[in-house]
């Protein structure tokens, strides 16, 4: 488990493609810049879509892991 | 790669709808502008007394592609017109009626759901598409 310091939790569980993706860009919209974003997810193409959406908006991939079944993607504001 | 994405919904069936709406959340998450042109069976699933109704599935998915569309809605997925409005509240996503539409099936704009933002002619939505893919749904 990390110790970083997540400013806020989308908790994107259950939720079907581009949903946990929709959220994380609702939420992140209203954060401040540098801010940690954690969010939870169990849609599997949300592995490769985190790093995608990342790639592509400029916020940071922290750090992706991966706990029974749960994704779990902290993100850095950009 | 454009900054611009442009649908040409003409099928009114939910599985097309559905896949419609996730390109756009997609699309919208990624900062792109969307623009959406309603034609002919898409727009008629457009109408307000309409829109919440089930409109089927495309003739390919059959009883199996039936039953698995029924199975995903019943974990909750969300539905393709809040998927439309998640995606409208992101992002830059403006829905549009073609105009010989609206005639050929004797529509009014205010018989549509509040979620179309106009009425417009091809060549405005040519204007509008500002170079970027055209995809036809």
């Amino acid at each position: 488990m990390s110790t970083l310091q997540v400013a806020k939790t989308v908790d994107a569980k259950g939720l079907s493609c581009p949903m946990p993706i929709v959220k994380t860009a609702q939420a992140i919209k209203e954060m401040p810049s540098g801010a940690l974003l954690e969010v939870l997810a169990t849609d599997a193409g949300s592995q490769k879509d985190f790093v995608a959406w990342a790639k592509s908006t400029g916020n940071e991939l922290v750090e992706q892991t991966t706990d029974a079944g749960v994704f779990r993607f902290i993100l850095r504001k950009k | 790669m454009s900054d611009t994405l442009n649908l040409v919904l003409f099928s009114g069936t939910d599985d097309k709808l559905q896949a419609a709406a996730v390109l756009t959340a997609g699309a919208a998450a990624l900062g792109k502008r969307v623009n959406i042109f309603l034609q002919y069976w898409a727009l008629d699933s457009f109408r307000a007394d309409r829109i919440d109704l089930d409109h089927g599935l495309a003739p390919e998915a059959g009883e199996a592609g039936r039953a698995a569309v029924d199975a995903l809605r019943a974990a909750g997925q969300a539905s393709w017109k809040y998927t439309l409005a998640q995606a409208k509240e992101l992002g830059d996503v403006d829905i549009q009626a073609c105009s010989l539409s609206m005639d050929i099936l004797h529509i009014e704009e205010s018989d549509l759901d509040p979620i179309v933002d106009g009425v417009e002619g091809v060549t405005a939505f040519y204007l509008n598409a500002d170079d970027g893919e055209i995809v036809f749904i």
